[in-house]
C-alpha cells in the first residue's frame, strides 16, 4: 500500500511538471539555443512514446503469433466426403473455406459470416455440438439430421461430411468482363467470358453463380455474392449476369461504380435447385426486377429445346424506365405462339403513357390465374413478393410442391 | 485515493456502482445476447473472467510501464490493445484445450473484445487511484455486477417472450432498454449503503 501510494504522488508530480513544461516555450522569442532545447523537449518524449507504443504492440503481436502457431495448429485432418472422397486438409479453419481450398465449393451468399444459411451441409461425425451462432438457421428436424452451417464449424478433428452430389460439379472460374450494359438506371448487365477452365461451365438454366469482386476501398477483403445466370446454357464459355444496384452493397457498388470492361475476376458455380422441371403442365413465371435473369435463361431453354408447354410470364416493375430485355421478350412472343409475356407497372407515371397492366404481380395472379389451374409456377424476386405470391397461389389451389422459387435477399 | 477496503469495494462494484446499471457501459452485447438465460450466463462468465484479468494486467502495465516512461496519456490505446490481445489469447487457449468450455463461452469472447465496460473498468481504477488489491476487487466486482444484470434481463426477456403478447414497437431492444431502466432504478436503492467514486 505504502509503495503504491508513493508512486501515485510521483505520478501526479510528473504530470504537473509535464504540463508546466509544455506551456512554457513561446515560439516567437526563441534563440537558436532555445530552439535546440525545445526540440529536445518535444522530440524526446515523442520518440520515446513512439518507441514504447510500438514496443508494446510488437510484444503483443509476437505473443499472439507464437500462440497462433502453437495453439491454432491442429495438424492434418481427414474429411470423408459422401463416403467416397477422402481429403487431407490443414485443420483449424472453418469447413466452408477448407473445402473451398480443396476445390469443393459450398454455396454461400454472405461470405462466411453466418447470416445467409446457404452453406448447410450434413456432418455425421466430428464437428462438436451445434453452436449458438447456428441455431437461428436450423429447424429441429435439421438438427436431428446433423445439418450444420459449414462456415461456423471449424475443422478441429476428422470429419464425415455429406454434401449434395451436384456440388461436385461446382468449379472455380477465371472470367473476363467483356461488356457492361446499362439495362436500366439501376440495373447493369454483365457479359462475361470464361478464361479457365477450358471447358467452361455446365449448368441448368435458372441456376446461379457466386461472383467475386476484389478488395477495394469499401471492403476489407474479397467479397462474393450470388447472381442468377441470365443467358442460355448452350454457350459454355460466355455468361450474362443482371445486377441491381443495392445502396451500400459491397459487390453491387463495385460492379456499378468501379468495374471496367476487360477486367479479370473469379466466380464459382453453378448452384441452386431453381430450374425447369419436366412435366406436361403449363408454365407460369413470375418475376420482379433482376428476378428476370433466371427467367430469361429458362425462356432461352424453352426456345432452344422447342418445349411446347403453354408459358406465361408475369413481370413486375415500378415504371417504364425500369423495364428491360423487352425487345428479346417481344421477339419470343412473336416466335413462340404458346408464350405470353405480361409486364405490369406498379407506379406508372404520366409520361410513361402505359396502356398495359397496372399494379403488382399479385394483381395479375388474381386476375388471370384460374382456381386449381394445372400449372407449374416459377417465382423469382424479393422475399416479400415471393411469399405473397406463394400464399395467393396456395389459396387458389396450386399444390405447394408445384411452386418453385428463388428469393433475392 | 479513497480509503475503502477491497471487500467493500467488491460488493460496491456489484450493487451500488454496477458498471452496467449506473454507468451504462457495455450495453451493446448486453442488448444483443440477452435473449435467453443460457447465453446470458455464457457471456456473463466471459466478461467476469476477462474484466478481472485485464483490470490486473492494465494496473501493472500502467504503474510499472506507462508511469515511469511518462506515457500515461497513452493509456487508452495501450489498454485497448492489451484487452484485444488478451481476449484473443484466451480464445485460442480455450478453443484448443477446453473444447467443452469453448462451446459454452468461447464463442462469446470475440464479442467482448471491444466491450466498453471492460475498458471502462480499467480506466476507472486508474482515475480513482485504486491499489492493486482494490483493482482486483473492483475488476471482479464489476464483472460479476455486469453478469448479474445480463442474467436478470435474460431471465425477464425469456419470461416475457413466453407469456406476453407485445406490441410490435416494443419488441427486442425497445423493451430491453425499458427493463434495464427499471432495473437501474431498483439498483439505486442500494446506493445509500456505500459510496464510491
Amino acid at each position: 500500500m505504502a509503495v503504491s501510494r508513493r508512486q501515485k504522488v510521483e505520478a501526479t508530480v510528473s504530470h504537473e511538471c509535464q504540463r508546466k513544461r509544455s506551456k512554457r516555450p513561446n515560439l516567437n522569442d526563441l534563440t537558436t539555443d532555445n530552439r535546440q532545447r525545445t526540440t529536445d523537449r518535444f522530440m524526446l518524449p515523442l520518440i520515446l512514446s513512439l518507441l514504447a507504443i510500438s514496443g508494446i504492440s510488437a510484444i503483443l503481436a509476437l505473443l499472439l503469433e507464437v500462440a497462433d502457431s502453437y495453439l491454432a495448429d491442429y495438424g492434418e485432418k481427414h474429411i470423408l466426403l459422401n463416403d467416397q472422397k477422402d481429403l487431407v486438409v490443414e485443420g483449424g479453419r472453418p469447413l466452408l473455406f477448407t473445402l473451398g481450398e480443396e476445390g469443393i465449393f459450398i454455396p454461400s451468399a454472405c461470405g462466411g459470416k453466418g447470416t445467409c444459411s446457404y452453406c448447410k451441409v450434413k456432418i455425421h461425425e466430428g464437428g462438436g455440438p451445434v453452436l449458438p451462432t447456428e441455431t437461428p438457421y436450423l429447424s429441429p428436424e435439421e438438427v436431428k439430421a446433423n445439418v450444420r452451417l459449414s462456415c461456423q464449424v471449424k475443422v478441429k478433428e476428422d470429419l464425415k461430411v455429406e454434401i449434395p452430389e451436384e456440388l461436385f460439379l461446382v468449379k472455380e472460374y477465371k472470367i473476363k468482363v467483356e461488356r457492361i450494359e446499362d439495362l436500366t438506371p439501376e440495373i447493369k448487365g454483365l457479359h462475361l467470358k470464361i478464361l479457365t477452365p477450358e471447358e467452361g461451365i455446365t449448368f441448368k438454366p435458372g441456376q446461379y453463380v457466386q461472383f467475386e469482386v476484389p478488395k477495394y476501398k469499401m471492403t476489407s477483403s474479397e467479397e462474393y455474392r450470388a447472381y442468377s445466370i441470365a443467358s442460355g446454357s448452350e454457350d459454355h464459355r460466355s455468361l450474362e449476369l443482371v445486377i441491381t444496384k443495392v445502396p451500400k452493397g459491397a459487390v453491387t457498388t463495385y460492379v456499378h461504380d468501379f468495374l471496367k470492361e476487360g477486367e479479370e475476376l473469379h466466380m464459382t458455380g453453378p448452384y441452386g435447385d431453381f430450374y425447369l422441371r419436366e412435366s406436361d403442365r403449363d408454365i407460369l413465371m413470375i418475376a420482379t426486377g433482376s428476378g428476370m435473369a433466371p427467367m430469361k435463361a429458362m425462356l432461352q431453354q424453352i426456345e432452344a429445346q422447342k418445349i411446347q408447354r403453354k408459358t406465361t410470364f408475369f413481370f413486375g416493375e415500378r415504371t417504364k424506365a425500369d423495364l428491360f430485355y423487352m425487345d428479346q421478350l417481344e421477339a419470343w412472343e412473336k416466335k413462340m405462339p404458346h408464350f405470353t409475356f405480361v409486364p405490369t407497372l406498379s407506379r406508372a407515371t404520366e409520361e410513361d403513357q402505359w396502356t398495359g397492366e397496372k399494379g403488382r404481380v399479385t394483381n395479375l395472379i388474381e386476375k388471370h390465374i384460374d382456381e386449381k389451374a394445372n400449372i407449374d409456377v416459377y417465382i423469382c424476386g424479393s422475399p416479400a413478393m415471393v411469399e405473397s405470391c406463394v400464399e395467393l397461389l396456395t389459396k387458389k389451389g396450386t399444390p405447394e410442391d408445384r411452386v418453385y422459387f428463388d428469393k433475392f435477399e | 485515493m479513497i480509503e475503502i477496503d477491497a471487500g467493500t469495494l467488491f460488493f460496491a462494484a456489484i450493487f451500488t456502482n454496477n458498471i452496467l446499471l449506473t454507468n451504462f457501459l457495455g450495453l451493446c452485447p448486453f442488448l444483443a445476447i440477452s435473449r435467453e438465460i443460457r447465453s446470458s450466463l455464457g457471456l456473463g462468465v466471459a466478461v467476469v473472467f476477462v474484466m478481472t484479468c485485464t483490470a490486473v494486467i492494465n494496473y501493472l502495465v500502467y504503474y510499472y510501464l506507462l508511469l515511469p516512461l511518462n506515457l500515461e496519456h497513452f493509456r487508452y490505446i495501450v489498454f485497448i490493445v492489451i484487452i484485444a490481445a488478451f481476449v484473443q489469447l484466451v480464445e485460442m487457449t480455450v478453443e484448443r484445450f477446453f473444447p467443452a468450455l469453448y462451446y459454452i463461452l468461447g464463442i462469446f469472447l470475440p464479442l467482448i473484445t471491444v466491450n466498453c465496460a471492460i475498458l471502462g473498468a480499467s480506466l476507472f481504477l486508474i482515475i480513482r487511484k485504486y491499489t492493486l488489491i482494490q483493482s482486483l476487487a473492483y475488476g471482479a466486482g464489476s464483472g460479476i455486477g455486469w453478469m448479474l444484470a445480463i442474467i436478470a434481463v435474460g431471465a425477464i426477456r425469456e419470461k416475457v417472450q413466453k407469456s406476453a403478447k407485445l406490441p410490435r414497437g416494443l419488441e427486442g431492444p425497445a423493451l430491453t432498454l425499458i427493463i434495464t431502466g427499471i432495473m437501474a432504478l431498483a439498483f439505486m436503492a442500494f446506493s445509500g449503503m456505500i459510496q464510491i467514486q
